[in-house]
C-alpha cells in the first residue's frame, strides 16, 4: 500500500480497525478526538461497534465487558480522561483481559490544557491503577510507529492477556506525516475466540471472569501469575531505537516526541563535531534497562530529555547504575522544547566534559 | 536539505490548508514532510498557524524556533514571526491586512496584496493561494505545476469545481514576484 498523509489520531484509529478491533468505546477529549470521529464513521460502516459513552468511567467499563467476550477492544483518551479510567484499568488487569488503551497526553496536572505533554509517564508505566500489575507501555515517535505499534498492541495484549497502553502526546496526535497503513485483517470468527472468553456456556462449563479474590491466598496466586507474565514480558518485549550511538561520548535518552526533538538537536551537534547519539526507548514497560547500562558503560555522560518534570529519568538512572552521570532537561505544562534548547544542553555537557579531561 | 515553513493568520484564512497542500505535494514528490497545526481554542476566531517541514532526509522535530520561511496573513503573525525567520530566509506578507513594512534587511521580503487580488478574482477565500504562488516563485522548493497536480489529486470531489480558481489565484501570486 502507498504512503498517505495521515494525522496521528486518524492513523491509530484506522490501524486499530485494520488490526481487527471490533468494538471501540470512548468519550471525546482534545487532543485525541479525531480518533472518535474516525471510529464513529468507520466502525458502523463495517458492522462493528462504536459507542460514545456518557463518561470515561463508563467507557472503560464497556471496554471491560466487551473484552470479556474475546473480541479485540480499544479505547483512547487524553490525560484527564485516562485518570478517570484508572479504576476500570485495574479491574481489567485483575481479570487478565487483553485491552488496548491509547493515551494522547496533554498538559497537566488537573484540567491543565490541551498542549502536548509527557506528564503521564509515571501514571501509566508504573501501574495505571491500584494493585500489583504493570501494563505493557509503548511510545510512538512518528505516525508510522503509531500505526505499527497499535497493530502490535492488539497482538501483545492477547499474547500475554494484558493491557497494552500506547503513550503518545498531543503533537503526535495532531500532526500529519506520510505513513503506510497495514492491510485489513479479518476479524476473529466466533468459534476462534479464546477459551477463557465469555461466549455463552453452551456445551461447556461456564467461564467466570472477575477481579475479586476474597481469600488473600487466592489473590496472591493471581499476583504471582501476573508477576510471572511480567517476567516473560521483560524478557521478550523490550524495544528501543539507537541513533548515532556507535562512537558517542554523550547519549541523549528521550521517548516519543521528545526523542524526535532530541534527534534534530543531535544532528546539529554532530555537525559541530560533538559525538552525541540518541537512545529512544519505544517500550517504556518493559524499559530497556540493559541497553541503558551498555550505553552508560560506553559514554561519558547521559542527558535525559522529557516533556515533563523528570519521570523516565528515574528509570534511566536505574539502568545506568551510576556508570555515567545522568542529567535532565525537561519542559512542562504543555510546552514543547525546541531543538535548540536541547542543543544548548548538549553543548553545555560537552563543554563540561572537555573542561574535565 | 530541510525547509521549515510557518504559515500564520486568522482562523478561516486558509493557513492550515495551504500548509496541508504543501505537505501533500511533498508526499507526492516522495519527500519527507511533517505538518504540525495549532489546534487550540485559538482555531475558533483567533490565530491559526501551522509548521510544515519538507526534507530530503528523515525529519526529527516537527517544530522549529526559527523557520526558513514565514507566510504571514495578518499583523499579529508578522509581529510574531518576522524576528524568527532565519537570515537569508523568505517572509511573505499579506499587505491587505498588514499596514507596515518589514523591519528585517537580512531576509527576502515579498509583499502581496492577497485579499485584493482574491477579491478581483471574485472569491476572497483564495487569498491563501495567492500567497502560496508568490512564495513558491520566490523560493521554488516545489513548482506550481507540482502543486497543481497534487491539488488535483487530493481535492475532495465536492470541491473539484474550485480547482481551476485555486490554480488561477496561485498564478496571480506568482506573477507578482516575476514581474
Amino acid at each position: 500500500m502507498a504512503k498517505e498523509l495521515l494525522k496521528g489520531n486518524v492513523a491509530f484509529a484506522e490501524a486499530a480497525i485494520r488490526a481487527g478491533c471490533e468494538a471501540y468505546f470512548g468519550y471525546p477529549i482534545t487532543p485525541q478526538t479525531e480518533a472518535l470521529e474516525h471510529m464513529s464513521k468507520r466502525m458502523p460502516e463495517l458492522g462493528r461497534v462504536f459507542l460514545q459513552a456518557e463518561s470515561e468511567v463508563a467507557a472503560i467499563n464497556m471496554v471491560y465487558g466487551a473484552a470479556c467476550t474475546g473480541v479485540r477492544v480499544m479505547t483512547s483518551s487524553s490525560s484527564p480522561g485516562i485518570s478517570l479510567m484508572m479504576e476500570g484499568i485495574s479491574y481489567i488487569a485483575g481479570s487478565e483481559i487483553p485491552v488496548v488503551i491509547i493515551n494522547v497526553m496533554r498538559g497537566g496536572p488537573g484540567l491543565g490544557n490541551i498542549a502536548p505533554s509527557q506528564g503521564d509517564y509515571n501514571q501509566m508505566v508504573k501501574g495505571g491503577g491500584h494493585g500489583d500489575f504493570q501494563p505493557i507501555v509503548l511510545a510512538p515517535a512518528t505516525i508510522q510507529e503509531f500505526i505499527d505499534l497499535t497493530v502490535e498492541a492488539f497482538d501483545l495484549a492477547e499474547k500475554y492477556r494484558t493491557i497494552v497502553a500506547l503513550l503518545a502526546d498531543g503533537s503526535i496526535g495532531q500532526m500529519m506525516e506520510p505513513a503506510e497503513l497495514p492491510p485489513m485483517r479479518p476479524v476473529r470468527k466466533f468459534k476462534d475466540r479464546p477459551s477463557w472468553a465469555l461466549t455463552g456456556a453452551k456445551g461447556r462449563d461456564p467461564n467466570i471472569i472477575s477481579s475479586i479474590y476474597i481469600d488473600p491466598v487466592e489473590e496472591e496466586k493471581l499476583n504471582l501469575k501476573l508477576m510471572k507474565i511480567k517476567e516473560e514480558i521483560i524478557a521478550n518485549e523490550v524495544r528501543y531505537r539507537d541513533l548515532m550511538l556507535e562512537d558517542a561520548e554523550i547519549a541523549v535518552v528521550a521517548f516519543g516526541t521528545a526523542g524526535r526533538i532530541a534527534q534534530s538537536a543531535i544532528k546539529t551537534a554532530r555537525e559541530e563535531g560533538i559525538k552525541v547519539g540518541l537512545l529512544r526507548p519505544i517500550s517504556l514497560f518493559p524499559f530497556p534497562y540493559e541497553r541503558v547500562k551498555q550505553v552508560a558503560d560506553q559514554v561519558k555522560a547521559i542527558l535525559v530529555v522529557e516533556m515533563n518534570g523528570g519521570q523516565m529519568v528515574e528509570d534511566v538512572r536505574l539502568g545506568a547504575e551510576g556508570r555515567a552521570p545522568v542529567t535532565f532537561y525537561g519542559r512542562m505544562g504543555g510546552v514543547v522544547p525546541m531543538p535548540d534548547e536541547v542543543l544548548e544542553e548538549i553543548q553545555k555537557l560537552h563543554a563540561k566534559l572537555k573542561g574535565g579531561s | 536539505m530541510q525547509t521549515e515553513i510557518i504559515i500564520s493568520g486568522f482562523g478561516g484564512q486558509g493557513a492550515l490548508f495551504i500548509g496541508q497542500l504543501l505537505a501533500y505535494t511533498g508526499l507526492d514528490l516522495k519527500k519527507h514532510v511533517t505538518w504540525f497545526p495549532s489546534y487550540g481554542p485559538e482555531m475558533r476566531g483567533g490565530t491559526a498557524h501551522c509548521t510544515v517541514i519538507i526534507s530530503e532526509d528523515e525529519i526529527g522535530a516537527p517544530v522549529v524556533s526559527r523557520p526558513r520561511v514565514a507566510i504571514v496573513m495578518n499583523l499579529p503573525s508578522l509581529d510574531k514571526y518576522e524576528p524568527l525567520v532565519l537570515p537569508g530566509g523568505v517572509l511573505v506578507i499579506n499587505t491587505s491586512l498588514v499596514d507596515r513594512q518589514a523591519e528585517r534587511t537580512d531576509i527576502d521580503v515579498v509583499y502581496v496584496p492577497a485579499n485584493e487580488i482574491a477579491e478581483e478574482l471574485g472569491e476572497k477565500r483564495l487569498a491563501n493561494m495567492v500567497l502560496l504562488g508568490a512564495f513558491l516563485t520566490k523560493m521554488p522548493i516545489i513548482s506550481l505545476d507540482e502543486i497543481a497536480e497534487s491539488l488535483g489529486k487530493h481535492i475532495p470531489e465536492h470541491r473539484r469545481n474550485l480547482l481551476e480558481a485555486n490554480l488561477v489565484a496561485m498564478k496571480r501570486g506568482s506573477a507578482l514576484v516575476t514581474a
